[in-house]
């Protein structure tokens, strides 16, 4: 057991690395949300120490329920996140489908046309989206932000799902050929099924660029009735440049939702990243 | 030709059915905007009407002391942006891979989860927490250094010309880390036990088992995270819009590709917006990207030896 002793100290410190980089990575985080809990005179006084009953206040949180129309932007954010979502993964998992399982002439090609989309970024074409927009009537509207996010996300997609759905047998397609089944009923019957949990690491990846994202909102669709959670955090935390109180608590609602659904889905994500998908 | 002889086949309508949506949104929102950004800058508005003045932008660009001497600080702050990015953060997130894939490990998933945090905030929150950190007002930064005895090192980073950019791209290393993290992780718990145990056999362990026998069979995965952290720094804007605002202060010292094509597209202040501009600065954010990508297809990848075990 010479290996077990001599490990030792260098699992140690790997141990003390690993802590001081998980403290690092989220000790901002945690600074934060705890000092949205407590009064101004808490905020400065003592920023490191978690609230007591002393310090203990909620007057950031009012603050910003009162003032910033949150829950409308959340609704916002949520209904550009979820039908961008829906459609990549609709769309995607077709595209996906076509090109993993037909031979056709084109297909290769077809595929590296929709994979330039994963190296070259979508913003590069903001100018022309603009007027496209402005043209179409769509600037904003969600629809616009929707279009944008189903198009950005697309590539990746296709490129991940299409690996995952040659791996789906062929002889189960083929058998329900045999039975008569469409080629719609065998994708959506037969595939969508057994690719769900690579349908799920791309639902990640795609949703969490689409929840964060300031630049599309900003350019696409600033006004009052379209802004994500995102940009009315931005602009929020712009207005309120002073008051502390009001600041820490936005950031904290900011941080908590997206903190919440990753530690459910961390899980998911990671087998995800690691289960070889992105090699 | 093949198709006289073969008896023809039928069009198959439900392959085009299955890629018609993505091909047609994406061909419509992403190729046909960036086809039309790139032609855009070849034209300029004269009298309300887009005239084609051929590579007449491009030379106000590079030629225009107004325009030029942003460019070329944008670009320079973009560069040395990357550069701190390729130094701190992908060995960083190599060594933390090397070390959360070590077997037997106990709390790994703890760490893999906690570490990959602040990847999914977004640049709004990440930004205005760090700039409350490192605010000298709340004097957080301060204390904390206060404690280690540094504290006569402490300057407001982000208000100094000098500091500034610095200080933003390690915010985002801080960021981003958790990426080349996962992304090393994942090849490392693919080298098969073999590989491992051979090298175990022939006395090979700890560190120089991580340098002789993994680092170059990683060397791929090192190679994609470079060519990911090159287009998402050439791209990037998020982070310095929200940290220092549009006009990228102190005195432009934080201006980055991606708020200068803001700048220029939209107007600020006293400037006034200009698409065609900012179509041309576009284009040249894509053929930067672009060289890059092409350098990674054509010279990194093409070397590097994949092992399919």
């Amino acid at each position: 057991m010479s290996t077990a002793t001599r490990s030792l100290p260098r699992t140690i410190g790997a141990h003390a690395i690993l802590l001081t980089y998980t403290a690092i990575a989220l000790f901002p985080v945690i600074l934060v949300i705890m000092n949205s809990f407590k009064s101004r005179a808490g905020i400065f006084g003592a920023p490191l120490t978690p609230p007591t009953p002393k310090t203990f206040d909620l007057i950031g949180y009012t603050t910003v329920i009162g003032q910033g129309d949150f829950i409308h932007y959340f609704q916002n954010s949520l209904v550009v996140t979820v039908a961008s979502l829906f459609f990549v993964l609709l769309f995607g998992a077709m595209a996906a489908f076509a090109l993993s399982e037909y031979r056709f002439r084109g297909n290769s090609l077809m595929g590296l046309y929709l994979a330039l989309g994963i190296m070259i970024p979508i913003r590069l074409g903001t100018v022309a989206i603009l007027q496209l927009m402005v043209a179409s009537g769509l600037v904003n509207t969600l629809t616009a932000l929707i279009l944008v996010y189903t198009a950005q996300g697309l590539p990746l997609a296709v490129f991940i799902l299409s690996e995952f759905m040659k791996q789906v047998s062929d002889d189960l397609k083929n058998a329900g050929r045999i039975d008569g089944l469409s080629e719609y009923t065998i994708f959506f019957r037969l595939v969508l099924p057994l690719v769900r949990p690579s349908m799920a690491t791309v639902a990640v990846f795609t949703m969490i660029p689409i929840w964060n994202d300031l630049w599309f909102p900003l350019i696409l669709a600033p006004s009052e009735e379209t802004k994500t959670v995102t940009l009315g955090a931005q602009l929020f935390l712009g207005q309120f440049v002073t008051n502390w109180n009001a600041i820490l608590a936005a950031l904290s609602l900011a941080i908590m939702p997206v903190l919440i659904l990753y530690v459910i889905f961390s899980r998911q994500l990671i087998r995800g990243i690691t289960s070889g998908a992105v090699k | 030709m093949a198709a006289d002889i073969r008896p023809k086949r039928p069009f198959r309508w439900h392959i085009a059915i299955f890629l018609a949506p993505a091909v047609l949104v994406y061909t419509a929102i992403m190729i046909l905007p960036l086809a039309g950004t790139l032609q855009l800058s070849l034209f300029r508005n004269i009298e309300q009407h887009q005239v084609f003045v051929g590579l007449d932008n491009f030379r106000t660009l590079f030629g225009d002391p107004n325009w030029s001497v942003n460019f070329w600080n944008a670009l320079r702050n973009n560069v040395w942006f990357f550069i701190i990015h390729m130094l701190v953060q992908n060995p960083i997130g190599v060594m933390l891979a090397a070390l959360l894939s070590s077997p037997r490990l106990r709390f790994a998933a703890f760490y893999r989860t906690a570490i990959f945090v602040p990847t999914i905030l977004s640049f709004v929150i990440v930004g205005f927490a760090w700039k409350l950190i490192l605010s000298p007002l709340w004097g957080v930064a301060p204390h904390m250094m206060d404690l280690v005895g540094l504290k006569s090192l402490f300057t407001p980073w982000l208000g100094k010309e000098e500091y500034a950019l610095t200080a933003l791209s390690l915010i985002s290393v801080w960021q981003f880390v958790g990426i080349p993290m996962m992304l090393i992780y994942a090849a490392l718990l693919s080298i098969p036990d073999e590989v491992i145990e051979a090298a175990e056999c022939d006395g090979i362990t700890g560190l120089s088992q991580f340098w002789k026998i993994k680092l170059p069979l990683i060397l791929p995965s090192i190679g994609i995270i470079s060519i990911l952290t090159f287009v998402g720094n050439f791209n990037a804007f998020d982070l310095i819009y929200t940290a220092q605002g549009a006009l990228a202060g102190p005195n432009y010292s934080t201006d980055i590709l991606g708020t200068f094509l803001y700048r220029a597209f939209f107007g600020f202040q006293l400037q006034v917006g200009d698409p065609n501009m900012g179509a041309a600065i576009a284009t040249m954010m894509f053929l930067i990207i672009l060289g890059g990508v092409c350098v990674y297809l054509f010279l990194v990848q093409t070397r590097l030896r994949r092992y399919q075990f």
